[in-house]
């Protein structure tokens, strides 16, 4: 098991049954593999779609039928398409459950980074601003360390995506909850120590007890039977 | 009935240094007829108001490559590097807008609202130099409309009144830009008889929309 599928894992153990969900781009889109049975979830896509599936078979494409990266998708039974106003509504207006997003830092106060890098080429916010702001849990799916640079920082060099406190955070290595009192780690990876995740954080943890090892989603493949599985 | 225009005529009535909205994201759901007969005839100066500027070569992306536009208000340019090198050498200036914040705006143009209060951007750079307000306990950003000279949008069917339906995730800012421009131009599919569109598929009525592009032949 490789570290992206380890996060995507653990994140989906924060899926709530019956519930609106947002994967970004990239990493958090794996969550999607790994919805625990049971669980009915249903996936939005902020360029307008409620219920996308997989990628149809080549040269079955609708070219009017995209994820947010701009990837071909399916429509699965029940699903619902709709404009961008009604999208970005769904995503401010508390109706969205939880956002899954990449990191670029996280800092003490929980604050997220993860649209811009000073210096290198702008990419740009997209709707990772209102995300952050709207989503009513917010789970930051990243990798630890980069390059063995810590990710999580006392305070953010990087310009920030939302001044709100982010909910969870889910990395190779911890779990790790921002609280008013500061961050908690709440669980490690398999085979990981304490001692190994606090050489590679920035920031303050706090721990309370013993550090438990993570449980993770079942490595199930996933069964589309409706816009909300299962 | 009202008589439908080539692409290139809708790309003359468009004067350099024209605001145009454009619909789409990631070119799916943008007029790619009209682009290339902005492209075609060399249109320059260009404010383009949309969600993204595409991929090089594909939507917006080739107003991009061309530089008919000099400024791009826009939630996204991470997928077409021309736009980065084009703003890093002054060649284009860059307004980074959160998509939903964008969305909102463009409504408020549309709507007649003075403008919009969303927690999105709070405490980050977008919140520079913006007013701020607190209502019942909760602090908003002040944002303000946004409406262009011209709305170019891509539409699924279209009537001979002009009445509009989008398909699934083609859809994405055409029918809100209907509203928020001084000059609307849809560019249709597929052009069908009047009562072909039920009243309540319509999404865009036609009464917003001044010109009609062709169907492509």
């Amino acid at each position: 098991m490789d570290a992206k599928e380890l996060i995507a894992r653990r994140v989906a153990l924060e899926l709530h049954d019956w519930t609106l969900v947002n994967l970004g781009i990239g990493l958090p889109t794996l969550v999607a593999r790994y919805v625990p049975p049971g669980i009915r979830v249903a996936f939005q896509s902020e360029n307008g779609i409620i219920g996308f599936g997989a990628r149809p078979p080549e040269g079955m494409e609708d070219p009017d039928l995209t994820d947010a990266g701009g990837g071909f998708v399916g429509a699965l039974p029940g699903a619902c398409s709709f404009d961008s106003v009604t999208s970005f509504a769904l995503i401010r207006g508390g109706h969205l459950d939880m956002t899954v997003l990449g990191g670029l830092q996280v800092d003490a106060h929980g604050r997220l980074a993860n649209w811009k890098v000073p210096g290198k080429l702008v990419a740009g916010m997209g709707g990772a601003m209102d995300l952050v702001a709207g989503a009513r849990r917010v789970v930051v799916a990243m990798q630890h360390a980069s390059r063995g640079e810590p990710k999580i920082v006392p305070t953010l060099t990087l310009p920030a995506t939302a001044a709100r406190r982010v909910t969870l955070v889910v990395t190779d290595m911890a779990v790790i909850e921002p609280t008013e009192e500061g961050l908690m780690l709440r669980e490690r990876a398999p085979g990981i120590a304490v001692e190994q995740i606090l050489a590679v954080t920035g920031a303050p943890l706090s721990i309370a007890g013993e550090v438990p090892e993570m449980r993770l989603a079942p490595a199930s493949a996933v069964v589309e039977t409706g816009a909300v599985p299962g | 009935m009202r008589a439908a225009i080539k692409a290139a005529e809708a790309a003359r009535m468009i004067p350099d240094g024209a605001s145009v909205m454009i619909g789409g994201f990631l070119a799916v759901g943008s007029p790619e007829r009209i682009i290339d007969a902005l492209v075609a005839r060399a249109a320059r100066g260009l404010t383009v108001i949309a969600n993204d500027t595409a991929r090089p070569g594909l939507g917006i992306g080739k107003l991009i490559d061309a530089g008919c536009a000099s400024r791009a208000i826009v939630s996204h340019i991470g997928t077409n590097p021309v736009t980065q090198q084009k703003m890093l050498a002054g060649e284009i200036a860059v307004d980074l807008v959160p998509q939903g914040t964008l969305a909102e705006r463009i409504r408020a143009g549309g709507a007649g609202l003075g403008g919009v209060l969303t927690p999105t951007g709070l405490g980050t750079v977008v919140a520079e130099g913006k007013q701020t307000l607190a209502l019942d306990g909760r602090e908003y950003l002040l944002e303000l409309p946004l409406r262009a000279d011209f709305a170019l949008l891509r539409a699924h069917e279209a009537d001979y009144f002009f009445n509009l339906t989008y398909r699934l995730t083609a859809t994405n800012f055409n029918p809100v830009m209907a509203l928020a421009a001084d000059c609307v131009i849809a560019e249709p599919d597929e052009i069908v008889p009047l009562g072909a569109i039920p009243p309540d598929a319509v999404r865009t009525s036609g009464v917003l929309v001044h010109y009609l592009v062709e169907r492509r032949h």
